[in-house]
């Protein structure tokens, strides 16, 4: 198989572009000096793209890759991936789903408590010496709190689980009701944060999902309220939320992606309770293992022939 | 829960509570938010006199003292207290009251109960997220630009599927257990007895259970039995993969020898709420990316607080009116801490 080329769109983990190295003719996009030069000169050649949150196929480069036949996505979210225009083309499309579901609910759950218990802040207290001249503030008890997730799948309910051991009141939103479902259902996220402590942000990021976390939703929530943010950055309209927080109509928030990442609003850093992540939802040693091994998995299976092991499209 | 202001001339028939020095919610809340028509308070630390002047002077009102972790009771204290029948902690940990002379006198001791469990858990469980996460480090690496101009943070690791093991199954150690049993990991713990109705794996010793787990929590009392349980040998059993917590009391572990794994890279990370030496943190952890540090402040939310001052006021009312208290100490067969807080 290293005569098929894969064509790696961002740098996303050192083992997966080793492996691809070895079985495949990887191009890596980000070194290339002039992409559409590039793309004119290699359109023959390259059978597969491998994307990840960052960076994936949309319809411009799908349309310049007439020999493409998968994309196989490093992340479970598909919002970089034109869908509609694989369908279309016959290109197969994978992900990674389940690999990555705990991490991801572990992170949401130490966001909440970061920031109710402001535990970046009370490291930087004692980090500054401040403990010698006195305790630090009170700060928020998380067991009890009400626990409302937007987005109910594997995600969510992994979420939904761990907030349960804390005694956290479960309560969700989702397009339609989800039958069997123990958790009180709102039927608009207005209603869900209007009737939750701390929101949490589970769902897929597309045209309906974007902005769901609003001004309205916000004001909601109100300023005892939480927002964690695991989902996309898009999921949020972002400058009605730095304005919340900036002028305390917002509780605090704990926010793993971004609008427009690497870059974060600058008037959040100095807030306390704000955490900031660099987009490490699913960024642990093991899971990103488990996904480049899922990613090489699929693309193998493609070409062998064999079914696909984490088929989308 | 705060009663009005009392004058001081008006209540020469209320009963005395003895306070040596304030406890935390009087910085919090006000001197008043322990107050009750039923009792008043004493306040040894508004008195010019000195302490055991003090104590002779009023040793025949005293019936109940509130103490607090800064506010040990001593024997020395004790002995000088003829009339002492109660005292009533704001803390869970019982380490800074000679409880054996209490036992001796037949002084009923009460402490915060199970007031502080939920919060102690919760903070176990944040901090170990955030140690294996990296989330205070990362929240730093963002908060100074560096995402944008450094790039991708380092990755972490996954909490899911480790062993943790829990020292000392209390009310908190239970509470650990439960919460962490939803992120999938295995519980095994080490207590002074094996718990028969408990689905968890025992360990007869603490080396034992460091062998065999990732990530350690420390959950137990600090008695003279405890003092140093996790020393060198513990933590090389531990290992380059191994994370400890400590939300109990700082002398339970080595801390010298815990600064010097962390250092050399002997041990995976730390999360700590107490010390030693409160509020003298090594500053050699300072340095460290894999330790997240909190001052003494697993118990310090408003909410707890509050359900703590409804304690400790009726603790006292139910002493005075005879009644049975709402969170006592059973003494007979708690191990004493010869070691003293000063």
């Amino acid at each position: 198989m290293e005569s098929i080329g894969v064509l790696m769109a961002c740098p996303m983990n050192s083992y997966l572009e080793q492996q691809l190295d070895k079985r495949f003719k990887l191009y890596r996009f980000w070194t290339v000096p002039d992409k559409s030069s590039f793309l004119a000169s290699h359109k023959d050649s390259i059978q597969a793209v491998v994307g990840n949150a960052g960076a994936g196929a949309d319809a411009e480069l799908i349309e310049a890759l007439p020999k493409l036949e998968i994309v196989a996505s490093f992340s479970v979210g598909l919002d970089k991936i034109d869908l509609a225009k694989c369908k279309e083309k016959g290109i197969r499309v994978t992900n990674t789903p389940d690999v990555l579901t705990e991490d991801v609910a572990d992170l949401a759950i130490g966001l909440m408590l970061a920031v109710l218990r402001k535990l970046c802040e009370s490291d930087r207290y004692v980090r500054s010496g401040k403990w010698k001249k006195g305790d630090y503030v009170l700060t928020t008890k998380f067991t009890g709190k009400k626990v409302g997730i937007i987005g109910l799948g594997r995600i969510g309910m992994a979420i939904a689980k761990r907030a349960e051991a804390f005694s956290c009141p479960i309560s969700y939103y989702t397009r339609t009701e989800k039958p069997d479902i123990k958790y009180k259902y709102y039927p608009s996220v207005v209603e869900l944060a209007a009737h939750c402590d701390i929101l949490v942000v589970a769902c897929p990021l597309t045209k309906e999902t974007h902005h769901i976390i609003n001004r309205e939703v916000i004001d909601a929530l109100g300023p005892k309220g939480v927002l964690i943010n695991i989902g996309r950055g898009p999921h949020v309209d972002e400058p009605e939320l730095v304005s919340a927080l900036v002028e305390r109509r917002l509780g605090g928030a704990g926010l793993d992606v971004f609008e427009n990442e690497p870059y974060v609003p600058e008037e959040l850093f100095g807030l306390d309770n704000v955490v900031l992540l660099p987009h490490v939802g699913s960024g642990t040693v093991e899971t990103r293992q488990a996904m480049a091994d899922l990613v090489i998995g699929n693309l193998e299976a493609h070409f062998q022939k064999k079914p696909l092991l984490t088929p989308v499209v | 829960m705060a009663a009005e202001n009392q004058s001081h001339t008006s209540q020469s028939d209320l009963p005395y509570v003895l306070i040596l020095k304030p406890p935390p919610s009087f910085a919090l809340f006000g001197d008043h938010v322990l107050d009750s028509p039923r009792f008043q308070y004493l306040k040894a630390y508004e008195s010019p006199l000195p302490l055991p002047q003090f104590l002779h002077t009023h040793a025949h009102s005293v019936q109940a003292v509130l103490s607090s972790g800064r506010a040990p009771v001593t024997a020395d204290t004790i002995c000088l207290l003829p009339r002492l029948g109660l005292v009533v902690t704001t803390s869970q940990g019982l380490n800074h009251i000679d409880l054996s002379e209490c036992r001796r006198r037949g002084i009923a001791v009460a402490s915060a109960g199970n007031t502080y469990s939920a919060d102690c858990a919760d903070s176990v469980v944040g901090l170990l997220i955030d140690v294996l996460r990296k989330i205070s480090a990362a929240n730093r690496y963002v908060k100074q630009g560096l995402w944008s101009s450094q790039g991708v943070y380092p990755l972490g690791y996954k909490l899911g599927g480790k062993r943790v093991g829990i020292v000392g199954l209390g009310s908190i150690g239970t509470e650990v257990a439960k919460r962490l049993e939803a992120f999938g990991c295995s519980i095994s713990y080490n207590s002074r007895t094996k718990k028969p109705l408990v689905p968890y794996t025992f360990y007869p010793n603490v080396v034992q259970l460091a062998a065999n787990c990732d990530a350690l929590i420390i959950c137990c009392a600090l008695t003279d039995e405890t003092y140093h349980l996790i020393n060198k040998e513990v933590l090389s059993a531990l290992g380059k993969d191994g994370v400890i917590i400590n939300i109990a009391r700082g002398p339970i572990i080595d801390e010298k020898e815990l600064v010097r794994c962390l250092v050399k890279g002997e041990i995976r990370g730390a999360g700590l709420d107490v010390f030693e030496h409160e509020p003298d943190v090594p500053v050699e952890l300072f340095e460290l990316d894999n330790v997240v540090m909190s001052p003494h402040n697993a118990v310090f939310t408003r909410e707890s607080f509050e359900d703590l001052c409804k304690l400790v006021v009726g603790n006292f009312e139910a002493f005075f009116s005879n009644e049975p208290l709402l969170s006592p100490v059973a003494l007979d067969h708690l191990p004493h801490f010869s070691g003293g807080k000063d």
